[in-house]
């Protein structure tokens, strides 16, 4: 059987066993989704939307669909993929299952961080107003996770709220007996003038396959502050599909920061909408990947309304027998005026077996606007390398260096000093070398 | 209304000056498509028996072709049985000078301000002109041929150097490339064929015209122009065709093959009916053109769109042979409900291999202008080099401009860059030439003059008049 199929039938089973426990919406939801899933089938090479990834291997292998929960998941093996040195919210899911022995949460008056599942009975009146509205459930892979997700992230702040601390996703699959697809969905509602920052992580820790679709719906209020980061770090047998939709109200900032290192398959999509003026929404990213990999970002600004601006930095680094691939469309609507929407995406081919496939797309229908985008492929100066070498700087390193000058600016954004630090460290990590990046002071 | 609206509102309101029609008696068969025409075709053109099967072979495969629909246009698409496939104008006998022809014709020639006459004494450009689906006139013939240059109508070499034609055409294009090339392929029934043999310079700019006149015709014309090993060309293309309420359908093939050494500079001028103000009528213009370059040869396309209803069209370059070099510079301008879906292929094969691609849009009106590219580098393409520039230029709130650049790399050594803007007239530099005594008119000339300077400049002298003339026409008020 298919895994479309089989997706079907146990879709029967889940409508049976949840039959009651969940709000009349949600059951409402999920059949419709299921419909549009069952009509459109997984994205193909055919759909221009996924011309360049190929979801047919990841959609071959037979995935055990119900969640298994593990116990033999450490405190201190989490920890070690958290920010580490800061206090934190932490909610942690183990193979797609929340695990409260593991997390952190939290429930105050002025804002909370906890597990979805409990929302779907329908008795969060904020749940009810804002699940499955802010994301397009017409695209297959969101519809698919909309039939299915029963966990996630589930973080809300009240208006004029701070919170105090980051807040720290991780998602760790260690299911070392089958191949597993689990379908997480995060909800985060930050309302006006309110300010949160959060880390994602995705981390698999299993030789066996694994299918991961997550779908994240953030609602960002007038005057509010949002940041994201999302960290991708996946062994070789792992596909993730991220689709990720942020409205804006007005005055408001955010900013998505994406570490993409790793994963057989990582497909990103990325969607931003502005529903009042002056917003300003920030995209960067760093892309390093080794081995036969391939990752892809697909993002999405849609300015439908006057002076809001965009900025997209997308860096990638591709060794081995890697593939990159950069979708950025910009939509500036007929009124959107006075729009400034800026996108750059530059990429460092290392190896002649890495590949790069990017379209920067900008769709106008506004004349007052400023809109650019810009693209380069490359590789590292030979004469930069020659030159640190003839210093005494060993290859590796000089490498390094050069490549952490051309992704570095992408951490711009980032304002907790541990965070940045270990991203810097991830980053040197995974480029190979024992260097005190940070000392760039990039 | 202020100054600057005005102007706009003069811009977005200028005629299509090229819309008379000429009262020529035409030989025009039936409409419809279907075997027996394409043999009647083929049959009235007296032409051999494998390009009968070539053409036949064409068809087969088109029918099981479905028209794309990628393009980011929306046009009701034509229905190819209601087409004349072969209008010629009478009468039809073999034309040794222009006394010969028709007067009617001349005058046409005259209105569209390319007179023969005054071409051959002055400019020392040979024409080769089409009307509706015959090649007319070609003009100096022989002083090219005694250089060993051959240029002539296509139906004409198919005649004449049948193994030239047999062995370069469909090489470039196949005939199963995409839908129009392939009716094309099974239709064509004229255009242009041009060879330059080994080491020779063209003295001259050769130079097609291309009308569309009857009613209810498509042109269906198919160019071959070959540059052997060393040789040098410049070619140039114009078009315009009646004001007509129909929508007519211009789907034309254009294959260029540059051997080791050689360069073909093609530069095309656009003006095909672009159909009246509220967008009815107006040409279709669904066309392939793509060159081939062997070791150190270069293409260079140059093109000035303004007309047609809608444009369907990537000038293409595979740079095939190493050192090789393609070059894409184009305008295109889309006033009223015009589209354009334009923009360039180049497919670096070759090792060292360049390319350069500057897109100049304008849109104005209720126009939609885009700009789709791809820049394809493949495996053992060695240190290939890339630059892009896509600009757009908006003038008014209700037309839109999009970029579709698509960017494939599969080779370490490539240097890529890509670049696109997208913005309006600045009201600081309106103020700055206002200041110094430049009226909003010229200023916006001055302008979109500067804006489109880098391909304009790529134009030979005497289609750069032209071309800024067309400029100013379809954007009226605004280039000076």
């Amino acid at each position: 059987m298919n895994l479309k199929d089989k997706l079907i039938n146990s879709f029967e089973n889940l409508v049976q066993s949840s039959n009651g426990s969940e709000a009349e919406h949600v059951g409402t939801k999920r059949t419709e989704s299921m419909a549009v899933f069952t009509a459109q089938g997984f994205p193909s090479m055919k759909d221009e939307e996924w011309k360049y990834t190929p979801l047919n291997k990841s959609i071959k292998r037979d995935y055990q669909l119900e969640s298994q929960f593990s116990t033999d998941v450490k405190s201190s093996e989490v920890d070690s993929f958290l920010c580490s040195g800061i206090d934190s919210y932490k909610l942690v899911f183990v193979n797609g299952v929340f695990s409260s022995a593991l997390s952190n949460t939290t429930s105050q008056e002025n804002f909370f961080v906890t597990n979805l599942k409990d929302a779907f009975s329908g008795d969060s009146e904020i749940f009810n107003e804002y699940f499955g509205k802010l994301a397009d459930t017409q695209q297959s892979m969101v519809a698919l996770n909309t039939a299915f997700a029963k966990e996630g992230a589930f973080i809300y702040v009240k208006a004029g709220s701070v919170v105090d601390k980051l807040i720290q996703i991780i998602y760790i699959n260690n299911d070392n007996s089958e191949a597993q697809l689990s379908q997480v969905r995060n909800l985060f509602v930050v309302e006006d003038r309110a300010e949160v920052q959060i880390l994602e992580r995705h981390q698999s820790l299993t030789d066996e396959y694994v299918f991961t679709n997550v779908v994240t719906e953030t609602s960002v209020g007038n005057e509010a502050h949002f940041k994201h980061f999302k960290v991708q770090n996946n062994l070789d047998q792992t596909t993730l599909v991220d689709s990720t939709f942020v409205q804006q109200g007005a005055k408001s900032s955010s900013l998505v920061d994406t570490f993409a290192f790793g994963g057989d398959l990582t497909r990103n999509n990325l969607h931003f909408e502005f529903s009042g003026e002056y917003a300003e929404a920030n995209m960067d990213a760093i892309t390093l990947l080794k081995g036969d990999t391939i990752v892809d970002h697909h993002t999405f600004v849609d300015h439908a309304v006057p002076n809001c601006q965009s900025n997209q930095l997308y860096k990638g680094i591709y060794d081995e027998k890697s593939k990159g691939v950069f979708n950025g469309k910009v939509m500036v609507r007929k009124d959107a005026q006075k729009t400034n929407a800026f996108q750059q995406n530059n990429n460092l081919l290392l190896t002649d077996l890495a590949a790069i496939d990017t379209k920067p797309q900008l769709e106008i229908f506004a004349d007052d606007v400023a809109c650019s985008h810009g693209c380069t492929i490359g590789q590292l100066d030979d004469e930069a390398l020659f030159y640190m070498q003839s210093r005494g700087i060993p290859i590796k390193e000089a490498k390094a260096f050069l490549m952490f000058a051309f992704a570095g600016d992408t951490l711009k954004n980032i304002t907790i000093p541990e965070l940045k630090a270990q991203l810097i460290n991830l980053v040197a990590q995974k480029l190979n070398v024992n260097l005190e990046l940070n000392e760039l002071n990039i | 209304m202020t100054e600057e609206d005005k102007i706009l509102h003069e811009v977005t309101n200028s005629e299509y000056k090229y819309g008379f029609v000429t009262d020529i008696e035409s030989d025009t068969i039936s409409k419809g498509l279907n075997e027996d025409v394409i043999r009647l075709i083929s049959m009235k053109k007296n032409e051999p028996e494998w390009l009968l099967d070539w053409r036949l072979d064409a068809f087969k495969k088109f029918k099981e072709m479905t028209e794309p629909d990628w393009a980011n246009v929306t046009y009701k698409k034509p229905d190819l049985q209601s087409i004349s496939y072969y209008s010629a104008p009478k009468p039809k006998k073999t034309l040794e000078s222009l006394d010969e022809v028709d007067p009617e014709l001349l005058k046409t020639f005259e209105k569209l301000g390319i007179s023969l006459e005054e071409q051959k004494r002055l400019s020392g450009v040979a024409v080769d002109i089409v009307v509706d689906s015959v090649s007319v006139a070609t003009s100096f013939k022989e002083k090219l041929g005694e250089l060993g240059i051959i240029f002539c109508s296509i139906s004409e070499a198919i005649q004449e150097h049948p193994e030239l034609v047999r062995k370069y055409i469909g090489s470039v294009v196949p005939k199963t490339d995409n839908y129009y090339s392939a009716l094309n392929s099974a239709v064509f029934t004229d255009g242009s064929f041009c060879y330059i043999p080994k080491g020779t310079r063209c003295p001259m700019e050769l130079s097609t015209y291309f009308r569309i006149n009857q009613a209810g015709t498509g042109q269906f014309e198919r160019t071959l122009l070959i540059a052997d090993e060393g040789s040098y060309v410049s070619y140039l293309e114009g078009c315009t065709a009646p004001s007509r309420d129909e929508n007519q359908l211009h789907a034309a093939v254009v294959e260029l093959v540059a051997m080791d050494n050689a360069e073909i500079k093609y530069s095309t001028v656009q003006n095909w009916y672009p159909g009246n103000k509220e967008g009815k009528g107006g040409v279709f213009n669904f066309v392939t053109k793509r060159g081939i370059c062997h070791n150190h040869a270069k293409i260079s396309w140059t093109q000035v769109e303004t007309g047609s209803a809608v444009t369907w069209k990537y000038p293409s370059c595979i740079l095939k042979g190493d050192y090789s070099i393609g070059e894409f510079f184009s305008v295109a301008v889309t006033n009223n409900y015009q589209q354009a879906d334009t923009g360039t292929k180049m497919i670096h094969i070759g090792k060292n291999t360049k390319s350069t691609i500057i897109s100049k849009g304008i849109s104005a009106g209720n126009s939609n202008g885009n700009y789709r590219g791809l820049v394809k580098i493949m495996k053992g393409a060695e240190n290939a080099r890339n630059f892009s520039q896509c600009d757009s230029l908006l003038m008014g709130d209700t037309c839109g401009s999009h970029t579709f650049p698509y960017i494939e790399v599969k080779n370490k050594t490539a240097r890529i860059e890509h670049e696109a803007t997208t913005s309006k007239i600045g009201e600081d530099q309106l103020f700055y030439c206002n200041q110094r005594g430049i009226g909003t008119d010229e200023a916006i000339g001055l302008i979109v003059n500067g804006y489109c300077k880098d391909v304009l400049n790529q134009l030979p002298m005497e289609f750069a008049v032209e071309a800024q003339k067309l400029l100013s026409l379809s954007l009226e008020g605004s280039v000076g």
